[in-house]
C-alpha cells in the first residue's frame, strides 16, 4: 500500500534523482490506464504495445534529460505523449482503425489484392508476348494504325495526319486489324486470358 | 442469410495491460540509459 501514498510528482522527482524502482511504480500504476486509452484508438493489441513502449522510451529520456517540468500533472503529460504518438501512427499509415477480424465475419473475404503475384505475372507477360506476335502477323497498314491507336495512345484523328491517310481509312484499318487477329485467335486456338 | 456476430471487443477494455516483456523492457532500458552533461550538451548513453 506504500505505493498507492507516495504521489506521482514525488515519485518523478525520485527518479530523476536515481531511484529507478520509481519508475517501476510509476508505470504499474498507470500501465493499465495508458494502454487501454492506446487500444481504444488503434483497436490492435501489438501496435498498442508498441507505442506503450514507445510513449514510456520518451518519458524516460525526457526524465532522464531533465527536460520534464512537473507540475503535478504526469499523468495527462504521458497520455498525451501516446496521443501524440498515436496520431503519428495512424499519419504513417494514413488509414482508419482496423476493422476487428475476432468476428465469424472477415474483411479479408469481402476485400482482395489486386496486385498480381508470381503466378499472374508470369501469365501476363506470356499473354503479352503472344499479343505482340499476333500484331506482327497482321499486314503493315493494319499493324501500323493498331501500334498507334493502342499503344501509342493516338487519336484517328492524329493518325490520319500520322499516315496521310483519313480518318476513315484509319478507322477501316484498326477494325479490319482487329477482325483478322480474331481470326488467327480462333485458327490456332489461341488463349489469351489472365 | 448468415448471421454474423461480432465478438464485443469494448467490454473488455478496462482489463488490458501491457505485457511483462513490455514493462521489463522500459525498466531496463530505463537502468540502461545514462545522459551525460557535457557544457551545455546532452548526451545519452545506452549501457548494457
Amino acid at each position: 500500500m506504500q505505493n498507492g501514498i507516495i504521489s506521482d510528482a514525488t515519485l518523478v522527482s525520485n527518479y530523476i534523482t536515481g531511484d529507478e524502482s520509481a519508475l517501476e511504480v510509476l508505470i504499474k500504476r498507470h500501465k493499465q490506464k495508458i494502454y487501454s486509452f492506446i487500444y481504444s484508438k488503434v483497436y490492435d493489441r501489438d501496435v498498442a504495445e508498441d507505442i506503450f513502449q514507445d510513449t514510456f522510451i520518451k518519458v524516460i529520456r525526457t526524465l532522464k534529460r531533465g527536460t520534464y517540468n512537473e507540475e503535478g500533472k504526469f499523468l495527462p503529460w504521458v497520455m498525451r505523449i501516446s496521443h501524440n504518438l498515436v496520431i503519428d501512427f495512424f499519419r504513417k499509415n494514413s488509414r482508419m482503425p482496423k476493422f476487428d477480424n475476432s468476428g465469424e465475419f472477415s474483411i479479408f473475404l469481402v476485400l482482395s489484392d489486386s496486385s498480381l503475384n508470381a503466378e499472374k505475372t508470369i501469365i501476363k507477360e506470356q499473354v503479352e508476348h503472344d499479343v505482340r506476335r499476333l500484331v506482327e502477323e497482321l499486314p503493315q497498314d493494319q499493324k501500323e494504325v493498331l501500334l498507334m491507336r493502342i499503344y501509342n495512345d493516338m487519336s484517328f484523328k492524329e493518325i490520319s495526319d500520322r499516315t496521310g491517310v483519313s480518318i476513315n481509312t484509319a478507322l477501316g484499318r484498326m477494325r479490319y486489324a482487329l477482325i483478322n487477329l480474331r481470326k488467327i485467335i480462333d485458327k490456332h486456338n489461341i488463349v489469351l486470358t489472365n | 442469410m448468415a448471421k454474423i456476430y461480432f465478438e464485443d471487443s469494448i467490454k473488455n477494455l478496462n482489463d488490458l495491460k501491457p505485457k511483462e516483456e513490455t514493462v521489463n523492457f522500459l525498466l531496463n532500458y530505463s537502468k540502461a540509459l545514462s545522459v551525460i552533461n557535457y557544457s551545455e550538451m546532452k548526451f545519452e548513453a545506452l549501457l548494457n
